[in-house]
């Protein structure tokens, strides 16, 4: 088979004007643009995080009031959650990658595969406009009433801003479906998909049946705040209650939002990189869809404090536990695929690995979590924000870098530094686990969240978990650096250069603008790879 | 078999082998926006019905206070717009322009005849200081959960007008479509998917009607 | 060597799917009817005294106003059943959201929601 030696025509060529990426309805470059505004707004929620770990390396709250240090921590969760976590991976690996891998030529509507980028702008511009007036203190979670009637911050400004941006979220959902039941390729049977693809399709489902609940919930909310209707405020006969009840029956599944398009990467780097078909391919395929499922009937969990019936605590509580089960299942096999592989130790396996360790940690300290009893004790501690970002950060960051890495040649058709990348992928794990192990331990110990003054006691855990995050902080700035730098001088990449399979790999790197030159037929099953 | 060769129809998007697979498509995707509309809604009746049953009194006493004789007229038209839209889908699928044209009119009429009424509605709770948040009195039985009652009122009944203008809108476009021939025997995936969004927003005032407007209306008024 | 459209036509079902069924006038004029029917049987029953039953009656009868628009107007008996499947899964999330929350104020013994 030969490969053409005059460079084709592809969708990096197809018009360079800036009115060429704006106006682009090509999936391939909307997930450009998506991979421009996340980066962006990484930065931005890196620099809250670096500002909070600064004031926690002493017991005093001296670098900041308390007023500001609430802004602080509330700006990072909504900028990292909403604006970088929920887009990542889908937004620009599922929307480049989704098409290719199904063998069409672009997502059912890439007419509002672009608008939903414009609308993710649109509500971050809302969201850095309220951030430039003073920001919000009331927390992510935005728990009421102090957020509807009491706090003196720009709620309602940020409020809008996630509103609009959760449409983004429901057209890269409805496209995602649309895409994958009618534009298959000839041949290319559900059990012939890639896990990468299964696990968008179950991710899309979750992005389609959760996210219109918190769009509800901020407009009472922002009802509430601007036109003084009580539907949250005990004094206007509401219940606080009932609006952690809304919020969660999103923001719960929306952690699965954040997890499931990673474990899809996972599973491609683990089939890659250890040569070998995923072990229990359909079991794998099955819990990304159990787990969006399911991950529905457990939001109660992030309230057995705060005044629920005990039999509601004890039905969330359980169903907590099943909702383990399939991210268990995944874990097993993963690791029976490795058992008897031929294992390379390329960077985005370096990742994999990572992912691994560390998403193994997150998941488990979540059982502790889904104990009533436990929770009870570690509720609203660093316990929990450590469990979170075990799955947030050592899980999700991990595989969105694993799979930037993993896919870059084929994004971009140029490969990067592999010694470097093997040095960053390694920093940032030991920089990752200095962070946030300690934050067990303190959190455990009593350290609450959202304070930025505790008991001297606790100190030693802080300086580690700073200085951990400064070793993270480069490990973040490594990749920046040598994949910008590979544009330019990087060595030109061939079609596989992994040798791995999946239809992206059958196609130039990077691909022609209609992503095959002859649009492909599968007759063979995922994972093919040679005994 | 219908399309087999790339059909040089003019409405065919390039990512599309043919319009029947685009069609399904456009339809697959429009009953997924329309899912999102359920539990978008659905956050309301949420609401609804847990105050509902802890303040069954004060949903009563202030759902005495609300027209029937508007709400129920309401609920006729837009089953009537229902009709129209119905027909007008009926009409694109014959490839009947004119015919058409008058429907998504029609649709469009009784839309605004709804919104029109629901002006009317609003205007009166002013008159009668019930605006939650604004000049809200109330004697009842339980007038602080009355309260919680018209403030669900007023955020349900005006995000459905709100979809209702959207609808409105979209009628024009379509109107004007319609009018120039866009829409054939062979292409009208605009209309027929516009449509399953007007019924969406009727279906919503089918179930707004008796939970607002027929709580307990056999009871005395308090 | 047939086109790629073919070979999409043939691997799915050798016919393309999608041929818009005409539903005749007389079923959207009938059940135009029974809508108004049912409109008016829903404004008389709440005159009555049924009890907790004026509830329930009010819910069947927006039910099965609702079915008769979603079968009939939006041609939901003539679709595919992933059509029916993504409709049944949006009522489906819908009662999950309903009857979990509910379960929490249920259970939550006498007294309930009532502050002060």
């Amino acid at each position: 088979m030969d490969t053409a030696a005059a460079p084709h025509s592809n969708y990096l060529h197809d018009g360079y004007t800036l009115k060429s990426w704006l106006l682009t309805r090509d999936h391939k470059r909307i997930g450009l643009l998506y991979l421009f505004g996340v980066t962006a707004f990484f930065v931005l929620g890196s620099f809250f995080a670096a500002l909070i770990r600064i004031e926690l390396l002493t017991p005093a709250g001296d670098l900041v009031e308390s007023d500001t240090y609430n802004r602080l921590f509330t700006m990072h969760g909504v900028i990292m959650v909403f604006f970088f976590l929920i887009p990542a991976i889908p937004a620009v690996l599922g929307n480049f990658l989704l098409p290719i891998m199904i063998g069409a030529k672009d997502m059912a509507f890439p007419r509002i595969n672009l608008l939903s980028w414009y609308v993710y702008v649109i509500g971050g511009t809302f969201t850095l406009t309220a951030l430039v007036m003073g920001g919000v203190d009331t927390g992510w979670t935005f728990y009421t009433p102090y957020s509807s009637a009491f706090s003196q911050s720009n709620v309602a400004l940020v409020v809008v801003g996630i509103f609009i941006n959760g449409f983004s979220s429901i057209l890269t959902g409805l496209n995602f479906i649309v895409t994958v039941h009618k534009m298959r390729a000839p041949g290319l049977t559900w059990f012939r998909l890639p896990l990468f693809v299964w696990a968008h399709y179950a991710t899309a489902l979750i992005f389609v049946l959760g996210t219109p609940v918190i769009a509800i919930t901020l407009v009472m909310v922002g009802a509430e705040r601007l036109l003084h209707l009580g539907i949250f405020d005990p004094k206007l006969g509401g219940d606080p209650v009932l609006f952690q009840h809304l919020f969660w029956f999103y923001s719960h599944p929306a952690v699965y939002i954040m997890i499931l398009p990673a474990m899809g990467v996972m599973s491609e780097l683990i089939a890659a990189f250890s040569r070998k078909a995923i072990f229990g391919y359909q079991f794998v395929a099955f819990s990304s869809l159990a787990i969006a499922a399911v991950g529905f009937l457990v939001w109660g969990h992030h309230m057995f404090v705060s005044g629920q019936s005990v039999f509601a605590a004890m039905a969330f509580s359980l169903l907590s536990y099943l909702v383990a089960i399939p991210s268990a299942i995944k874990v097993f096999n993963w690791t029976a695929t490795l058992y008897k592989g031929s294992i390379s130790f390329d960077s985005p396996m370096l990742y994999a690995f990572g992912f691994m360790g560390l998403f193994l940690i997150g998941g488990l300290t979540g059982l502790f979590l889904a104990a009533l009893a436990v929770d009870v004790h570690v509720t609203d501690t660093y316990f929990v924000v450590a469990h979170f970002h075990y799955i947030m950060v050592g899980g999700a960051i991990m595989m969105y870098l694993g799979g930037l890495h993993y896919w870059w040649p084929k994004i971009f058709g140029k490969m990067y530094n592999e010694a470097w990348a093997k040095v960053a992928a390694v920093t940032i794990f030991v920089g990752f686990n200095l962070t946030f192990f300690p934050q067990f331990i303190v959190g455990y110990l009593g350290m609450p969240r959202r304070y930025h003054a505790y008991p001297p006691e606790f100190q030693i855990w802080n300086i580690m978990s700073t200085a951990g995050a400064s070793l993270l902080a480069v490990g973040y700035a490594m990749p920046t650096v040598y994949l910008l730098y590979s544009l330019v001088k990087g060595n030109p990449a061939p079609d596989n250069p992994w040798g791995a399979t999946g239809l992206e790999w059958k196609t130039s790197s990077p691909p022609p603008t209609h992503n095959f030159e002859t649009p492909p037929v599968v007759n063979e099953p995922p994972y093919n790879y040679a005994k | 078999m219908s399309g087999a060769h790339a059909s040089q129809h003019p409405a065919l998007q390039h990512h599309f082998d043919n319009l029947d697979q685009q069609f399904e498509a456009s339809t697959l995707g429009m009953w997924l926006f329309l899912v999102t509309e359920i539990l978008f809604f659905g956050g309301l009746f949420t609401a609804y019905l847990v105050y509902r049953i802890a303040y069954p009194e004060a949903f009563a006493d202030a759902s005495h206070h609300l027209n029937i004789v508007l709400g129920g007229t309401n609920t006729a038209v837009l089953i009537g717009s229902s009709l129209t839209m119905a027909m007008a889908v009926y009409a694109a699928q014959l490839g009947r322009r004119n015919t058409q044209v008058i429907f998504l009119v029609a649709t469009m009429a009784l839309g605004l005849v709804f919104l029109g009424i629901k002006a009317v509605e609003y205007s009166h709770k002013f008159e009668e200081h019930l605006v939650p948040g604004i000049n809200f009195v109330f004697e009842g039985r339980d007038p602080i959960h009355s309260q919680l009652f018209f403030s669900l009122y007023f955020v349900m009944t005006s995000l459905h007008a709100l979809h209702m203008i959207v609808g409105i809108g979209i009628m024009t476009v379509l109107t004007v479509m319609a009018w120039r021939g866009r829409f054939t025997k062979a292409y009208h995936t605009p209309v027929e998917v516009s449509g399953l969004y007007w019924h969406f927003v009727d279906i919503v005032w089918i179930f707004l009607f008796p939970l607002l407007y027929l709580i307990d209306r056999h009871g005395p008024v308090h | 060597m047939t086109d790629h459209a073919s070979l999409v036509g043939a691997l799915n079902g050798g016919h393309m799917q999608g041929e818009k069924h005409l539903v005749p006038l007389r079923v959207y004029f009938t059940v135009f009817g029974i809508l108004m029917v049912l409109t008016g049987l829903t404004v008389s029953a709440s005159f009555m005294d049924l009890g907790p039953f004026n509830t329930v009656v009010a819910l069947v009868i927006a039910v099965t106003k609702m079915l008769l628009v979603v079968l009939y107007f939006m041609h939901v008996r003539y679709s595919s059943r992933l059509t029916w499947a993504v409709i049944g899964a949006g009522f489906f999330w819908l009662a999950l959201l309903l009857l979990m929350t509910l379960a929490d104020y249920v259970t939550r013994g006498v007294g309930w929601l009532h502050y002060g």
